[in-house]
């Protein structure tokens, strides 16, 4: 398998505090790969980076065999990277099939004189929006909610919406900030289905949890990052006895 | 629903028909019944239709606060003069100037925005403002040491359009019938402004119309979708000072003068207003919105000095202060009681009244 | 207060004043125009530092700030006229006038923040603003109203002496100006920075919520903040129409945008800022207006002088929109 995304001593200090120090992480194409942590360990702060939210202070990301846009966070979606985020933001007061048209915003073309003149092209591309994003609704399983507004859907399916907009920017690396958040048992079982699914469909997955039952059943690699830096990155069992990581959640025992 | 009598609405097409033939008689029906003023403010209502539209592209579906939209007005009216009156000389036909003013607007609205956009809406409206002013005092003192525009005295004998050979400030003969100036002007601003209605209508269902409401909604969201942000809200702002500067050639043909006076920030203000309590995002909202601050205010200015002399005998209040006087409590009022508007998008009246 | 060194007011004043090898006429007219500037500055200073009260905790432009301005010009010039015409001693006449004046606008002040502000302290942007332009020209056409569209001379109520300092005239008026302002800045700072009371103001403006868990009530502190700023629009009002002799119900306006301005150039929540801003703007501005034929060679003249407001807040805006003395934020994800 190669590599599809190679992060290099990433670092990211706000004012006197150092978020990110010197961390590196490969992910393979097809792999689910998870990013685990104590609380403010940096774990969001390294998507936001990667994702263009925040600038960079050091490092680099090779994405595909490109540089990365770093700082851009348009551009890194165009690229092929798309991430939902931690507290869920949709476009609330359009319909769910709007919000996930407005993400084939990247993979369509049409303009202000194809709209205006609506000519036979623009009317194609449309069409086929309209038809993809019933499709991606269909896939995330909130198809028949398809006409209500974003604000209007329970929060499970809210969450769904967001992975169905985000696919919708054909990604080839969907990151994931603790996508299984607030939800029960049940909800987490259909989220896991749905990553596997994924998985099985081609994506690579790049995934936040604090869920560590969700992340070790799932993730075919995880990272453990604990002040800024990584500790561990390996197979979910060997992680699970690195005594590094055994420590950072746990504490010393006396 | 209701038992009994059938409320269903007209099918769309007697709808349609029902429009388009009270849009036809309307000029008749209004210079005989209320006289050729009326039939004035019925035209420079219909360039202020125009004109709101445009601002609604910038701030409802772009939602981006702009308080000096009138100097793209400004620019397509000065742009009109400059090329069709005696002040250069030049006498250019209409179909070459009023896409140069469009343009010219257009330009001015990307210099304006490249650097601004990314300000936050209290900062970009204060930033807007500003600029509105700089267009109008420029305006105003470019009269020396060459004479651009005139200055205060602004442009006059401007020309006006010529449609076909036959200019809008001449009656036309028709089948026997005489119809006059002001009535084809009507006819030829409807046009436009029904172009410019589908144009907005058109845009608002695009890819395009989408990514304006993805960045209103949620400005990062819309970015992590792949949406340029910048260069999709640069587009509104330009598209908007286009239709401006549309409006602002026909306004100059159409009084035959332009001064910087008609370009104060107040302009900018009832055109944002137009918007605003009209329904801000909701096209049909935002013609009423025009409409109605158009005729109300005319119809005050005509009717306040007879109302108070019968009342009490005698003008206390000047109408024109009393009429501004009650514009600045009914926004007050607006935005307190009612502020989606007055005839908001269905869905974005929840939006602002979850107070 | 420590103010951090920052090069861009320096740079800005560069920009805009002449080099001495080519342009300058004599450093007596460069001195005068610093010195008118410092006059003009001290006014914006204090109706900037109206904006930055309510900014800073409210996060709202106050529009209708200008024309409490304006009000307090024109209450404090109809109670000089009517003070002068008791015989009253011009001193006594000056200050009962400004406290009328103060007064006046206070109150004016608070009735707008209950009525236009407060309702929609949780609604989106626009609508404050919307409300805040209603404000605005409703006070202008009750002032044109109550005092007609024309200028109104402002009676003298200080002596008209001159002095001459280093070949720098300097009259009366503007000593009062730029003194009584200062003074009143230090006064409000020290309020701010060491007391009680400006503990609970500072607080406020950080975390509104917070601050009400420590028994701060935010409704008193936002009330006390449009009666300050208030108080300082009467007495900037007042000392304009001094200076300049009139006053008319469009005055307002103009200076309301440019004090923005100031405050925004300071660093907008800044009360330093506010301060530094204004005066930095007024000496931009006269020394702009002064040499800005001798800068184009003739092309623009002092008419474009209020440009000059313009372009400032434009320029800081855009290149660096935490001002000069203002904190960098950086975009939250």
């Amino acid at each position: 398998m190669t590599a599809l995304l190679e992060a290099r001593n990433i670092g990211k200090r706000f004012g006197g505090v150092r978020a990110l120090q010197a961390v590196s992480l490969t992910i393979q194409r097809g792999e689910i790969y998870g990013l685990i942590g104590p609380n403010g360990a940096g774990k969001t702060t390294f998507f936001n980076v990667l994702t263009g939210l925040y600038p960079r202070d050091e490092g680099e990301v090779i994405f595909a065999g490109e540089p990365l846009p770093l700082g851009e966070p348009h551009r890194v979606a165009q690229a092929g990277i798309t991430r939902t985020f931690q507290n869920i933001r949709l476009f609330a007061n359009m319909s769910a099939r709007e919000n996930v048209m407005v993400g084939r915003h990247a993979r369509s073309k049409v303009g202000v004189a194809g709209a205006v003149l609506r000519s036979r092209a623009q009317r194609e591309e449309e069409a086929a929006i309209s038809r993809r994003a019933d499709e991606l609704l269909a896939y995330v399983g909130i198809n028949a909610r398809a006409g209500d507004l974003a604000k209007n859907l329970s929060y499970g399916d809210q969450r769904r919406l967001e992975i169905a907009r985000a696919l919708a920017t054909e990604p080839q690396l969907l990151a994931l900030d603790e996508p299984a958040a607030g939800m029960n048992a049940t909800e987490t079982a259909a989220l896991r289905g749905l990553i596997v699914r994924l998985r099985d469909d081609g994506f690579t997955v790049l995934l936040i949890e604090h869920d560590i039952k969700l992340v070790m059943g799932l993730c075919d690699r995880i990272a453990v990052l604990d002040y800024g830096q990584k500790i561990a990155d390996d197979v979910p069992a060997a992680v699970q006895r690195n005594p590094k990581v055994i420590e950072a959640y746990l504490g010393t025992t006396a | 629903m209701s038992a009994g009598m059938n409320n269903a609405r007209m099918p769309r097409n007697v709808q349609l028909a029902l429009a388009v033939i009270a849009l036809a008689v309307l000029p008749f029906m209004v210079s005989a019944g209320l006289g050729n003023t009326w039939l004035r403010v019925l035209d420079f209502a219909l360039l202020y239709v125009m004109l709101a539209l445009g601002l609604n592209i910038v701030v409802g579906f772009a939602g981006l606060l702009d308080l000096g939209y009138i100097a793209f007005y400004a620019v397509g009216a000065y742009v009109y003069a400059l090329l069709a009156s005696p002040h250069f000389g030049l006498h250019w036909p209409v179909w070459a100037i009023l896409p140069l003013g469009a343009l010219a607007a257009c330009g001015f609205g990307v210099v304006l925005g490249a650097p601004t956009l990314r300000l936050r809406g209290d900062y970009l409206a204060i930033v807007t403002l500003g600029f509105g002013e700089i267009v109008r005092i420029f305006m105003n003192n470019l009269n020396a040491p060459v004479n651009i525009t005139n200055g205060p005295k602004g442009i006059a004998s401007i020309d006006p359009i010529q449609v076909g050979g036959h200019a809008l400030a001449q009656p036309l003969e028709i089948f026997g019938v005489t119809v006059p100036a002001l009535v084809l002007t009507y006819y030829f601003f409807l046009a436009l402004a029904l172009l410019v209605m589908l144009a907005g209508l058109r845009l608002q269902n695009s890819r395009i119309g989408r990514a304006w409401a993805a960045i209103r909604e949620d400005e990062m969201a819309a970015k992590a979708c792949g949406i340029n942000t910048r260069n999709i809200k640069l587009l509104a702002f330009a598209m908007g000072a286009s239709f401006g500067g549309l409006a602002g050639g026909l306004f100059a043909s159409f009084q035959e003068f332009v001064s910087p006076e008609s370009f104060s920030l107040m302009e900018s203000i009832m055109v944002l207003c137009m918007v605003v309590l009209g329904g801000m995002g909701h096209i049909p909202g935002v013609i009423l919105g025009a409409l109605v601050l158009t005729v109300l205010p005319e119809a005050f200015r005509h009717g306040a000095g007879p109302v108070q002399q019968a009342v009490f005998g005698q003008v206390l209040v000047d109408p024109e202060n009393l009429r501004m006087l009650l514009f600045g409590l009914a926004l007050v009022a607006v935005m307190l009681y009612r502020p989606s508007g007055l005839w908001p998008d269905p869905r974005h009246r929840q939006e602002f009244n979850s107070r | 207060m420590v103010v951090p060194y920052k090069p861009y007011g320096q740079l800005a004043l560069l920009v805009l004043c002449p080099p001495p090898y080519r342009i300058i006429r004599g450093v007596d007219i460069f001195l005068q125009q610093v010195a008118n500037g410092l006059t003009l500055g001290s006014i914006y200073a204090l109706v900037a530092l109206g904006y930055t009260l309510v900014y800073g905790i409210l996060g709202l432009i106050n529009f209708a700030h200008g024309e409490v301005v304006m009000v307090g010009a024109l209450t404090a010039l109809a109670a000089s006229k009517f003070l002068l015409a008791a015989a009253l001693p011009p001193a006594v006449v000056f200050v009962l006038a400004f406290l009328l004046a103060a007064a006046v606008c206070m109150a004016l002040g608070v009735v707008i923040e209950r009525i236009a502000y407060r309702p929609l302290r949780n609604a989106p942007r626009l609508a404050p603003l919307i409300t805040a332009i209603g404000v605005s020209i409703i006070l202008q056409q009750l002032a044109m109203m109550l005092w007609g569209r024309s200028y109104h001379a402002m009676p003298q109520l200080l002596p008209e002496t001159a002095f001459v300092l280093g070949g720098v005239q300097i009259t009366m008026i503007q000593l009062v100006i730029i003194g009584v302002a200062g003074l009143t800045m230090a006064a409000l700072l020290v309020l701010v920075n060491r007391t009680r009371l400006g503990r609970a103001m500072r607080a406020t403006a950080e975390s509104p919520s917070i601050a009400a868990l420590m028994g701060v009530d935010a409704n008193r502190i936002i009330v006390l903040a449009f009666l300050i700023g208030s108080a300082l629009a009467a007495l900037a009002g007042m000392l304009v129409a001094s200076n300049y002799g009139i006053a008319h119900y469009n005055m307002g306006f103009m200076l309301g945008l440019k004090a923005f301005t100031a405050a925004v150039l300071g660093g907008i929540g800044n009360l330093a800022g506010a301060v530094v801003g204004g005066l930095l703007l007024g000496v931009i501005e006269a020394l702009g207006a002064g040499y800005i034929g001798d800068l184009t060679g003739g092309v623009l003249g002092s008419q474009y002088q209020d440009v000059f407001a313009f372009f400032v807040l434009i320029g800081v805006l855009v290149l660096r929109p935490a001002g000069l003395l203002g904190e960098r934020v950086a975009e939250r994800a």
